[in-house]
């Protein structure tokens, strides 16, 4: 008799710990990186990785199925908007006429700044 | 300790480091970004403590909280375009003056 429950367990200590490492491994990177660009590119990969790898383990421990879908509508709508909203801010900042820093030394090119 | 207090923690560690970005970003565009990450980690959180007491009518708050979330980012980033585009736009800003 396979054990579902210690199964179920392992799995979702697996994803919690995975996204939990993701997520303040990106918060460590908007805090510590050196520019808007490279901030902006540590926030928005791991807020959306780690999301979704949480809500899938929340997933798997729901009691009921109800709570399963709306924990799909969470995970469908963050997968969705995360990477927009990134995106938005990017483009408002590139058009206001940041540059990010480039080359092995990490400068900005031109008249600096 | 449950594997939901575990994710809490991260998730609330996280949310400190974003909260220090917000406040010390240079930038606004690092602040409206620091803004919006620590919403994401808002809804998680909203949704982990529901399972943390057993009521996972807290979901339908994370749902909206995410809707919520979405437009007020994409408000802020309209709102301030619009500002930019009142001035002058000869000469491109430095991250201080943003």
């Amino acid at each position: 008799m396979i054990d579902w429950d210690l199964i179920r367990d392992l799995l979702s200590w697996a994803l919690f710990l995975t996204g939990g490492f993701s997520v303040v491994a990106g918060a460590i990177g908007l805090v510590r990186f050196p520019d808007f660009f490279t901030r902006l590119h540590a926030a928005g990969v791991t807020d959306t990785a780690g999301a979704e790898l949480i809500i899938l383990g929340m997933m798997i421990q729901a009691p009921n199925w109800i709570v399963v879908v709306k924990l799909a509508f969470i995970a469908a709508f963050l997968f969705l908007t995360s990477p927009v909203a990134t995106h938005a801010i990017a483009h408002a900042a590139w058009m206001v006429g940041f540059k990010p820093m480039q080359g092995p030394d990490l400068r900005y090119e031109g008249d600096g700044k | 300790m449950s594997m939901f207090a575990v994710a809490t923690a991260g998730i609330i560690a996280a949310m400190t480091l974003a909260l220090v970005r917000a406040f010390a970003g240079p930038s606004l565009y690092d602040r409206v970004l620091a803004g919006n990450s620590f919403g994401t980690k808002t809804v998680i959180l909203i949704g982990l403590m529901g399972f943390l007491t057993g009521r996972p009518d807290f979901l339908d708050i994370a749902l909206l909280y995410a809707l919520i979330n979405f437009a007020a980012t994409i408000a802020i980033l309209r709102f301030f375009s619009y500002r930019q585009s009142s001035k002058t736009r000869a000469k491109p800003m430095s991250e201080g003056e943003a």
